[in-house]
């Protein structure tokens, strides 16, 4: 049995006029020691799943595991096992770096030098500000203090909610190597986020969209799954550029992807954007690319709406 | 002055007790540019949005905004420009009307303004049948197309936008790119902040703060000629990582 199973997991919020599905009957599962992302934008449905495996919420219909228990019969001994750490910040701002991860040890009945290996490596940068009140941290500090009080009790499963929203691209790497060094000591991570770029550091991830999941890959695989040409376009006019290929006959979508636009060919398209390019009697670029989560996640969206 | 200079920042500096936040910053935007405005977490950008947008004080230097003067003529700053963050920006239990003429109010604006104004806006977002819908129940993309509008509704010289798509799904993200471009053809300035290092591709020019300095302005070709790196996001961690402290 995987450490975590999901299966047709439906979450409603609301009463019946104004009801909103939350998660519309998903299903997947995770393998021990795995790293798995839930990839999506912000309504997908990432918080909603994440409380109801770790027991904080009550599916309205489907089953789920964690670590081969039921999250209904056996709410009491999930709580045991998993370590959360939710999107908003979660420690007891008044209490001081240390007394937090005190606490947090002392209700799950172990001592901090007796996990301490485990935490050693994000702990010790934050450890010369123990005495420190957990409200005077700044956000990096805070979210490795918030980060070792959910593994103080050697979890064997962890759920990590959005760890990265709003933070810096600088910090976002630095957790994800924390992350990468969890793995290896064979904890299972579950984690979120609406970054698409991040889905490349896991092992496998699903894309989650309205309370669904269009696809659970490796990433490689996501990759994979997008079976069409595309193309990096870019020139001196990129407004009139996006709009040409937009309704070019040989392009199926045509949106602007940084430096480039990105141009998802139909079969046999590459004439009809060349000639279009030459058209334009500008300098221009043009080559292949490899499509990543984001084209793909856009992709998925579109097939879905049916466009 | 120069009336075609949105803003204008001389040696600008706000320091709380020892610690200066904001360290000498130097730089104007023009009108009509899409001027984006990065740097890492507790770098200095919201202490330098908060002086700008006439909510703080400065220390010591000059700025103008809109062609006011950020000490003495806070208040005609505030009239003048535009602000959304990701935060906060529209009131979830006011309906979508309700935001609408709620914010035009604030701003001063004739009900004959308010009426046709919020008739164009709904028919271009189409959401006109969606007007009498609370916020609350709008998906997100929505609220931020929204959200940017109403911000924008009263003609402000100047709009700030505060991490406006974060969280928000790549298809949305793009139509809300999209949304930036009209106005800035409409002569309404954009300053804007972003942790997609895509996004600052498509900004005119782009700041990146390093400990209160801007560390490096430019636009995002000239960034990555003088760095040698082929994407925004390289440029960005080779200054950042250079970073002294944190927040």
């Amino acid at each position: 049995m995987g450490a975590v199973t999901v299966d047709n997991i439906v979450k409603f919020y609301g009463k019946k006029e104004a009801r909103v599905t939350a998660l519309q009957g998903l299903s997947f599962d995770v393998q021990k020691g795995e790293l798995f992302g839930l990839i999506g934008p912000d309504g997908a449905g990432k918080t909603s799943l994440f409380r109801i495996l770790t027991t904080l919420l009550l599916a309205d219909a489907g089953t789920a595991s964690v670590d081969g228990f039921d999250v209904v019969k056996d709410y009491k001994a999930i709580r045991n096992r998993v370590g959360y750490m939710p999107g908003r910040f979660s420690l007891y701002q008044d209490l001081s770096v240390r007394e937090n991860l005190e606490f947090f040890a002392t209700i799950f009945n172990t001592t901090i030098e007796e996990n301490y290996e485990l935490v050693k490596d994000i702990y010790s940068q934050i450890e010369p500000f123990r005495d420190r009140k957990a409200g005077k941290l700044s956000g990096g500090m805070k979210q490795k203090l918030a980060l070792s009080c959910a593994l103080i009790h050697r979890p064997s499963v962890l759920f990590l909610d959005e760890p990265t929203t709003g933070v810096d691209a600088v910090s976002r790497k630095e957790f994800w190597e924390m992350l990468a060094h969890l793995k290896q000591q064979g904890i299972t991570i579950l984690v979120s986020t609406p970054y698409m770029d991040e889905a490349a550091r896991c092992d496998r991830v699903a894309l989650m969209q309205e309370g669904k999941i269009m696809s659970v890959n490796t990433p490689a695989g996501i990759v994979n799954e997008f079976g069409r040409p595309l193309l990096a376009v870019k020139n001196t006019n990129m407004l009139q550029l996006l709009q040409a290929m937009k309704s070019c006959e040989g392009v199926e979508d045509a949106y602007p992807f940084g430096e480039y636009h990105h141009v998802v060919l139909k079969p046999g398209g590459e004439a009809a954007v060349k000639t279009i390019l030459e058209q334009m009697k500008m300098p221009y670029e043009q080559h292949p690319v490899t499509p990543d989560v984001e084209d793909c996640f856009m992709a998925l969206m579109r097939n879905k709406d049916g466009q | 002055m120069d009336n075609n200079k949105v803003i204008t920042a001389h040696e600008l500096t706000k320091r709380f007790g020892d610690f200066t936040a904001v360290d000498k910053i130097t730089f104007e935007v023009t009108r009509g540019e899409i001027f984006g405005f990065l740097g890492a977490n507790g770098a200095g950008k919201t202490t330098a949005m908060r002086m700008l947008s006439g909510l703080s004080l400065p220390t010591s230097g000059q700025a103008t905004v809109a062609g006011f003067d950020v000490y003495k003529q806070n208040e005609q700053i505030k009239k003048n420009i535009g602000y959304m963050s990701q935060k906060f920006s529209l009131y979830e239990d006011l309906t979508v009307k309700e935001n609408i003429r709620f914010y035009a109010g604030i701003y001063g604006k004739s009900d004959a303004f308010i009426k046709e104004k919020t008739g164009y806006i709904l028919d271009h977002l189409h959401m006109t049948s969606e007007a009498n819908k609370l916020v609350g129940s709008l998906p997100l993309g929505w609220k931020q197309k929204l959200a940017f509008s109403v911000a924008i509704f009263h003609e402000p010289q100047l709009v700030f936008l505060d991490e406006p798509t974060g969280g928000v799904d790549p298809v949305t993200r793009r139509e809300f790119w999209q949304m930036i471009y009209e106005a800035a053809e409409t002569g309404i300035t954009v300053f804007v902040t972003t942790h997609y290092m895509d996004e600052a591709e498509y900004c005119n020019r782009v700041s990146i703060m390093v400990d209160g300095r801007i560390e490096a302005l430019d636009t995002p070709g000239g960034l990555k000629r003088t760095f040698g790196a082929r994407s925004m996001d390289e440029v960005f961690l080779k200054l950042a990582r250079a970073a002294k402290r944190s927040e």
